[in-house]
């Protein structure tokens, strides 16, 4: 049976309450996404138990560590999880290798997952073993910090904006790293961020958070596709395909394949077959009635349309496409959702403008 | 040149100061935690009342220590039903009653190197599985360990410096209660300069080069305090 990640959480701090019901599969990344002040912190420390959530249910498949209606709260010390901050808040009097053996000897030889030196290779700090903490950058400051967490043999990983402290450079020294977790790795993760592109490129599943409250939460293509979502949420509408690197065609472009059809990119460098996930952006894709013969724009995918909904703009609407098993989002005024007479169901072609390689 | 009676004295305050600071860091530490760590609204009472000494006249420490533990105070009648007999005017009496008035100077030090820990490496010890008691030993002793030595060297050396509370409980019986800055009062009262130098100059060398040594090794630890 899979395992999954229950957490019933309620905190009532007068301004802010905190009321969700979280039912999360155990495998990959889920991404808590939400603007500041949503609440993704404070579910991230009750899950781990740093903040208590009074009357709350947190489980992992049978292991249960919050239970207060029979009287049940594991310590954190006790909860086989791993914790990633904001800061990476090294311990100062220890070298890179005491805070990596910190969690690591307290855990018990035969429930060890990962010995030392797979997961110093797998992020790249083995050079630094030796070194003192503060003389690190700040991208290896919170590599260090991430094998420490994953030393200590966590059943989940919970991280929090682990690169929202770290500027775009050392941002892309480490996304390489944690998709790479992602693959060799068996460990589920709860990521919190409120970076759109870092959820769009890390997460499988997605719960998007709004003013302590859970407003959808699924898969991550699915979820990205709603049209329902709050306002908020759809200024920067668009969806995440999952494609394949299926061949280079002679003028310098590659195709990627997709479930329901296949896009034209720039000439990529990746070995055939490799997986890479785009994203579409909705202002990016206009829609056409007939298959469109004279234009510039190569990626033209017939589509049905499944839902239209009105957005925060005024005279803009969203609409909801399906490519074959693919979800796709188009951002068009009201007036040519009019004029073009759009409805679900309706067949026609979509353009896409741009495709963002994640 | 010191004679044997300064002699002992000085080996009677190195005995006394030694004790007084081991003690005053077994019990000031947890003292400390408390003040540093607990939201209680009686933080700022205690917190107060172990800084009285910082205020007072040393003559009303003792007077009160002196009423507490003689034969007609609480803890005198304790002691003496406990066989242990009176404090006052004994060795344990100037242990007690100077843990009393050093407190201060090793509660704060290290008061300020708990707050300035944090809440933060406290959590991360606890997700990498580490108890409160574990984390203790391995975080916050080596992080806060400037105000450990600061607390230390301040206490030890205001043992040393005392002198009327000493006075007051302990009395002057050699090699009992008569410890150094007794040993020069008298000298001096005595009309012999010459031994009183000999040491009141030790205790002014000792005294800058310990103090020497703190700002020296951890001026962060002396800045750090109020």
């Amino acid at each position: 049976m899979e395992q999954r990640l229950r957490a019933r959480l309620r905190i009532d701090r007068g301004a802010f309450r905190l009321d969700v019901d979280l039912d999360l599969p155990q495998r990959g990344i889920t991404a808590l996404f939400g603007h500041s002040g949503s609440g993704k912190t404070t579910i991230l420390r009750a899950i781990a138990g740093l903040e208590r959530a009074p009357g709350g249910y947190v489980a992992l498949g049978n292991d249960v560590w919050q239970d207060d209606a029979h009287g049940v709260f594991k310590p954190v010390h006790w909860r086989a999880l791993g914790y990633v901050f904001q800061e990476a808040s090294l311990f100062p009097h220890l070298s890179v290798r005491g805070n990596l053996e910190f969690g690591r000897k307290r855990v018990p030889a035969h429930a060890r997952r990962f010995a030392l030196e797979p997961v110093t290779d797998l992020l790249g700090i083995g050079a630094l073993l030796d070194r003192r903490p503060d003389g690190l950058s700040g991208g290896e400051r919170q590599r260090v910090a991430i094998a420490r967490a994953l030393l200590a043999s966590p059943r989940l990983l919970l991280m929090d904006e682990p690169l929202a402290a770290l500027d775009l450079k050392r941002k892309l020294e480490i996304l390489p790293y944690l998709e790479r977790m992602h693959e060799e790795l068996a460990i589920p993760i709860i990521y919190v961020s409120h970076a759109p592109d870092e959820v769009a490129r890390l997460a499988d599943h997605l719960v998007l958070l709004d003013d302590g409250k859970v407003v959808a939460s699924g898969a991550l293509t699915e979820t990205l596709a709603r049209v329902d979502l709050p306002p908020s949420f759809a200024d920067d509408a668009g969806v995440v395909l999952d494609t394949m690197l299926a061949g280079h065609e002679e003028d310098a472009l590659s195709r990627l394949e997709f479930a329901g059809g296949a896009l034209l990119v720039g000439r990529r460098r990746e070995p055939i077959g490799t997986h890479l996930r785009c994203r579409i952006h909705a202002r990016d894709v206009s829609l056409v009635l007939a298959r469109p013969e004279h234009t510039s724009i190569v990626n033209r995918l017939p589509a049905v349309v499944t839902a239209v909904a009105a957005t925060d703009t005024p005279g803009h609407v969203l609409v909801q496409l399906r490519i074959g098993a693919s979800p796709l989002l188009a951002r068009i005024t009201e007036r040519s959702r009019r004029e073009l007479g759009i409805e679900p169901g309706l067949q026609l072609w979509a353009q896409i403008k741009g495709v963002a390689l994640l | 040149m010191p004679d044997a009676a300064d002699l002992a004295a000085v080996r009677l305050t190195l005995e006394l100061a030694t004790v007084v600071t081991l003690l005053l860091l077994a019990l000031g530490t947890p003292v400390a935690w408390w003040l540093a760590r607990s939201r209680s609204p009686l933080r700022h009472a205690v917190g107060a009342i172990v800084a009285l000494p910082l205020v007072l006249p040393p003559t009303v420490i003792g007077f009160y220590l002196l009423l507490l533990l003689g034969p007609n105070g609480p803890v005198g009648k304790l002691t003496e039903a406990l066989g242990i007999g009176l404090l006052p005017f004994s060795f344990g009496g100037l242990v007690l009653a100077s843990v009393c008035y050093s407190m201060p100077f090793v509660v704060q030090p290290l008061q300020n190197a708990f707050e300035a820990i944090g809440p933060r490496p406290l959590e991360v010890a606890a997700t990498l599985r580490a108890s409160p008691w574990d984390t203790f030993w391995s975080v916050v002793v080596p992080l806060a360990r400037p105000g450990f030595l600061s607390g230390a060297v301040l206490g030890f050396a205001h043992t040393v410096g005392e002198f009327g509370v000493v006075l007051m409980i302990g009395g002057n019986i050699p090699n009992k209660t008569r410890v150094v800055s007794v040993q020069i009062y008298d000298h001096v009262d005595a009309l012999e300069y010459a031994q009183a130098h000999w040491l009141a100059g030790g205790m002014l060398v000792f005294s800058f080069l310990v103090l020497l040594a703190l700002y020296t090794l951890y001026p962060q630890a002396v800045r750090g305090r109020r």
